[in-house]
């Protein structure tokens, strides 16, 4: 098929970094489900977004706490007010901490076991070992978050404004000691944060997939259209498959180049203007033939094989 | 577009089965009720809406979950349709993490931590916590005798941050240091700050414990070494009983804080150094779910000693009632860990 031959380098290169990061989690109804582990930009751009959210939470409360303090020292006047202003500065570094532990906790404890960053970008954490995830495992993961992200990242601030020299022994030992924390989920094959493996987590994705009308119950051509064996066992699963998104996304254009491709491949007269008539035709002959042979245990992976 | 049926929209109707042509899609629409019924109820756990569901619909979840997971194991031998293989491995994953998923929120966490959780976590750290104390008390030791050999090391060991408290000051100056302060003024904000700065000394002693807990005993040696050198210094002039009494007051809850952090960070190195039978990480991930509850209650010690050493230190003025403050606040702690045990059944004794 020529849609594939065009985009196969690019196609092949995402599948092979999509298989690198594919797992298998066994349930304990013995069914093998797949994980696809969380790429290592999805996670950088959900902690982004999460400090984000954080910041601007923290600017509004903080803005709010201000108003009521300004509020109370205006209102009564005097010397007596300072306890109240104190009581707002107590109150703000308080929340100021607790926001930052907290707001991770509270959300990865939830039920969708994610923070509004990871969950905007369909992630979410889960258990290594396929059990249950504790609170225990979401608090340690958390904790380390700090020494491992915060730290490091202020270091490096403060090294490029000139706050700390990175001279001499000392100033190279802290820098590496810190990078290699930051860095961390570069060096293993799981992703896995310095957090993620004292906790005994991982970063998963979580999609939800929206479930595609059933493909056969467009009306039924299979009298026009008549595919016989020899046409029918030209092509395997991955151009079946390749098909199927090409019918759902239902682009003229690209079902007209698939109906030439597919015509010449089987030696058939093309007709201009039945495309998808064609196409439906075909893909449901090619799958039902398809699928009577995975019945017999008879598989077909490509058009190669 | 004439056939608009692909169009990405949520489908109202399941067609008939009779619809279908091919054998793997009636396969499709016969249970595809079922599918819809599981991904509706899982949205709502989702949301975090469990009490808008019936109570058919959570009775019903567990089978649902285990017709839908046995609907993908049959799928994936019979199908090519890679949209309905996509959308079942989805929502089964979904459903595995409703069904397994966390039990508990923070609010529940947190009763099950204070009704022994805690205690029992520390209770488990036993040996780490002997090995922290006894690092602990021989940096007090080792700092003590390191000024006592040549007081430059007082200054290489405290910093700036004596405060008028050096080895040349009088008795006078060291009195004065100890006074309490004339009202509350301003103390309150002192204290937050400085439970935020200890908070962030326990985490870096609990977090550095990754390098096989080498780096948090370091920690503990320079910190305790700090406080010798301190004690030295006041015994010079024969404040040793006023100092400790001063220091006594958020001290016990302070330090005993800081033993239990570097003593969970001890924990995760030390398990990962001999993981026994387990394999090294999953070695590190008990001991760091264990450590992690010990770190929780140090957060909140640590909140108790700024308040502590914020207000109490400063407005009490007598030695006797410092030490007797810092005391009490010792025994309170010992006695949680050592006799507040976790519940064992439903029905069993409370707790404390």
């Amino acid at each position: 098929m020529s849609v594939t031959a065009a985009t196969a380098p690019a196609y092949r290169r995402l599948a092979r970094n999509r298989a690198s990061r594919e797992r298998e989690l066994v349930t304990p109804e013995g069914l093998a489900l797949p994980l696809t582990l969380a790429s290592r930009g999805s996670r950088i751009g959900a902690l982004l977004l999460d400090l984000l959210f954080l910041i601007l939470a923290l600017i509004a409360f903080v803005i709010v706490l201000g108003m009521i303090g300004i509020n109370l020292a205006t209102g009564s006047g005097g010397e007596e007010v300072t306890p109240a202003v104190e009581l707002v500065v107590v109150v703000i570094i308080l929340i100021v901490f607790f926001a930052r532990y907290g707001y991770f906790l509270a959300f990865e404890l939830g039920p969708r076991g994610a923070t509004p960053g990871k969950r905007l970008l369909g992630i979410r954490v889960a258990a290594r070992s396929g059990e249950r995830l504790t609170a225990e495992a979401v608090i340690a993961r958390n904790l380390l978050r700090d020494f491992e992200v915060f730290i490091p990242l202020a270091y490096l601030l403060s090294l490029a404004g000139g706050g700390v020299s990175g001279d001499g022994v000392m100033g190279w030992a802290t820098f590496a000691w810190l990078m290699l924390f930051l860095f961390f989920p570069v060096f293993n094959k799981d992703r896995l944060r310095a957090g993620d493996l004292i906790a005994g987590t991982w970063v998963v994705e979580a999609p939800r997939v929206k479930l595609a009308q059933a493909m056969s119950t467009a009306p039924d051509h299979s009298k026009d259209y008549r595919f016989g064996e020899a046409e029918l066992s030209v092509y395997g699963e991955h151009e079946l498959q390749v098909l199927e998104s090409v019918l759902r996304q239902n682009n003229p254009e690209a079902m007209r180049e698939v109906m030439f491709a597919i015509c010449r491949k089987i030696g058939w007269q093309a007709g201009a203007g039945y495309e998808r008539e064609f196409l439906e035709a075909f893909y449901n002959a090619l799958r039902g033939h398809l699928e009577s042979g995975m019945r017999f245990g008879k598989r077909k992976a490509d058009k190669f094989s | 577009m004439a056939l608009n049926i692909f169009a990405r929209k949520e489908m109202d109707t399941i067609p008939a089965i009779e619809a279908a042509s091919l054998r793997s899609d009636r396969f499709r629409l016969e249970r595809e009720g079922d599918w819809r019924r599981l991904d509706a109820i899982v949205t709502a756990l989702e949301k975090g809406r469990v009490r808008r569901l019936a109570d058919a619909d959570l009775m019903d979840l567990p089978v649902l979950y285990r017709k839908t997971a046995s609907s993908l194991a049959v799928a994936r031998e019979t199908s090519l349709d890679a949209a309905t293989l996509a959308y079942l491995e989805a929502l089964v994953r979904r459903a595995w993490f409703q069904v397994y998923g966390p039990r508990v929120g923070l609010a529940g966490w947190a009763r099950r931590f204070f009704a022994g959780g805690w205690s029992a976590s520390v209770r488990a750290l036993w040996l780490d916590i002997c090995i922290a104390l006894f690092v602990m008390v021989a940096g007090t030791v080792v700092g003590w005798l390191l000024v006592a050999q040549d007081e430059n090391w007082y200054y290489a060991l405290v910093g700036d941050m004596a405060g008028g408290r050096g080895p040349g000051a009088s008795r006078e100056q060291l009195l004065e240091t100890l006074e309490p302060a004339a009202s509350a003024e301003g103390l309150g904000a002192f204290a937050a700050y400085l439970f935020s700065n200890n908070a962030g000394v326990c985490i870096l002693a609990f977090a550095l414990g990754f390098a096989f807990g080498v780096p948090s005993l370091l920690l503990l040696v320079h910190n305790m070494a700090l406080l010798g050198a301190m004690l030295y210094v006041f015994d010079q002039q024969g404040l040793l009983w006023p100092f400790a009494a001063w220091l006594s007051v958020h001290g016990t809850t302070e330090l005993f804080a800081i033993l239990l952090s570097g003593a969970a960070g001890l924990h995760i190195g030390r398990s990962m150094v001999f993981p026994g039978t387990r394999t090294v990480m999953a070695s590190a991930a008990v001991a760091g779910r264990r450590s992690a509850q010990v770190m929780a209650g140090c957060v909140i010690m640590l909140v108790i000693a700024g308040l502590l050493e914020g207000f109490a230190r400063q407005l009490v003025g007598t030695a006797e009632a410092r030490a007797s403050i810092g005391g009490i606040m010792l025994g309170l702690w010992l006695a949680y860990f050592l006799l507040v045990r976790p519940r064992v059944d439903r029905n069993g004794e409370s707790s404390a």
